[in-house]
């Protein structure tokens, strides 16, 4: 069922809210993993694709998406379907997501899919002259460089 | 060209389609919930702490894929992955063999006796060979499969690169080096036939175009291992041979029941408990 525009606005609004526990500056709707909003107050589906099959933050998503959204006027019930089709790419996280990632410390991923070797630019200083460390980084997702310009060791996220 | 089946509920319409699904499945889930494990067990014990941060996440990323699968059975009807993960006996398991072998001797909390040129060579072949078989899955007619193998194959890209790497820093540095990872592929070949066994419900499998043509799959998968091999100076151990039991079938070591015995230890103790 198609959902009212004002009600789809207020959602939008609190998944605004919700972000990646792991980056915390970052929105789900910037990162690219809200599909689809629908169903009429009191019950409000949203659709999720889940970014790294493994993430164990998609559990706690799955909650805070669940409170958010419950607070919006008349819903009570919301569902929370992470869907298998289509899937994440690191493409989809928004220019909003990747300048607040670079807030965060952590480089945007490269637009060139999954790859052995990459270059990001420093997320502190801007400086091209960064070298990877580790292909492998804190979670799943990210990578470890090195930036050769400011000396800062930062994480990236891996282009997928 | 064999039918589609886009959700469970027409999957279930078909009973011998789905008994083969359902034996596939079991297949790439338990295979992924091996070789993780034996990955988890590596953790503290690996050459450098760079190398137990990428381990480590690669082990749980396997464990995602393998849980991706699990619900896929869950959907149709076999149970919460938790429970299929940590309930199952022993003979209900459908891994390789390849993928439940021991590390080595001893136990990773007491005299640890593991090889990493055996951690090196059998988990290069086994992501190789996922990536091939991932290929394959990317056409089948069951299109919840088909989703599922999509999106593993993109996070996989970076799992068969880590190992890839390791054998060629690894084959040109010391003659011991080069001669720990040739025993190690002489004793990953004992095993890798196993990879390629599709069990008892393997023509329907076929017949019912749930994953492409394994002959297909182990041609491509030679051709790949024995230039991959040859470039890095190592010994290509010729025809891979059949085992004498089939892990397809649920005929396992003794690895494998110590293994689930520890996998299974925690949650057997409160299985609602919540984390």
């Amino acid at each position: 069922m198609a959902i009212e525009s004002d009600i789809r606005q207020q959602v939008l609004d609190r998944l605004q809210q919700v972000t990646d526990p792991e980056i915390n500056t970052v929105s789900i709707i910037e990162m690219g993993m809200v599909e689809k909003i629908s169903g009429q107050p009191p019950k409000v589906t949203v659709e999720l694709i889940p970014t790294y099959v493994g993430c164990p933050a998609l559990d706690m998503i799955r909650r805070d998406v669940i409170e958010s959204v419950r607070q919006v006027d008349g819903v009570e019930e919301v569902e929370v379907v992470f869907l298998k089709h289509p899937a994440w790419t690191s493409e989809r996280i928004t220019p909003e997501g990747r300048e607040k990632m670079k807030e965060f410390g952590i480089a945007p991923p490269p637009k060139s899919g999954p790859g052995g070797t990459w270059t990001v630019e420093c997320p502190y200083c801007a400086s091209p002259k960064t070298v990877m460390q580790n292909l492998f980084g804190p979670t799943s997702c990210r990578s470890i460089f090195y930036c050769q310009s400011c000396k800062n060791p930062f994480e990236a996220i891996k282009p997928v | 060209m064999s039918a589609k089946y886009s959700t469970a509920q027409e999957a279930m319409q078909n009973a011998s389609y789905v008994s083969a699904l359902k034996e596939l499945l079991y297949q790439l889930a338990d295979d992924d919930l091996l070789i993780s494990h034996r990955a988890s067990e590596w953790l503290g014990l690996v050459p450098h702490i760079e190398e137990d941060v990428a381990f480590s996440s690669i082990a749980q990323n396997t464990l995602g894929h393998a849980a991706m699968f699990y619900q896929l059975l869950e959907e149709l009807g076999e149970g919460t992955p938790d429970d299929l993960a940590h309930l199952r006996e022993p003979d209900k398991f459908r891994n390789a063999i390849l993928a439940e072998r021991a590390n080595g001797t001893g136990h990773y909390t007491e005299d640890p006796d593991y090889d990493w040129g055996y951690a090196v060579i059998r988990n290069y072949v086994y992501e190789a060979f996922k990536r091939l078989r991932l290929e394959s899955l990317t056409a089948s007619s069951y299109s919840p499969l088909a989703d599922v193998a999509a999106k593993i194959l993109r996070e996989q890209f970076y799992h068969l690169y880590h190992w890839e790497t390791w054998i060629e820093q690894l084959s040109h540095s010391t003659s011991e080096a080069e001669e720990r990872l040739n025993n190690a592929i002489r004793k990953t070949w004992e095993d890798v036939a196993s990879l390629f066994d599709l069990g008892p419900a393997a023509d329907q499998i076929r017949s019912g175009g749930l994953m492409g043509d394994m002959e297909e799959i182990r041609r491509q998968f030679t051709e790949t291992v024995r230039a991959k091999f040859e470039a890095a100076g190592l010994i290509w151990p010729g025809e891979m041979t059949s085992g004498d039991f089939s892990g397809r079938e649920g005929k396992h070591t003794e690895e494998l029941r110590m293994a689930l015995e520890e996998i299974g230890s925690v949650y057997r103790l409160d299985p609602a408990a919540n984390w």
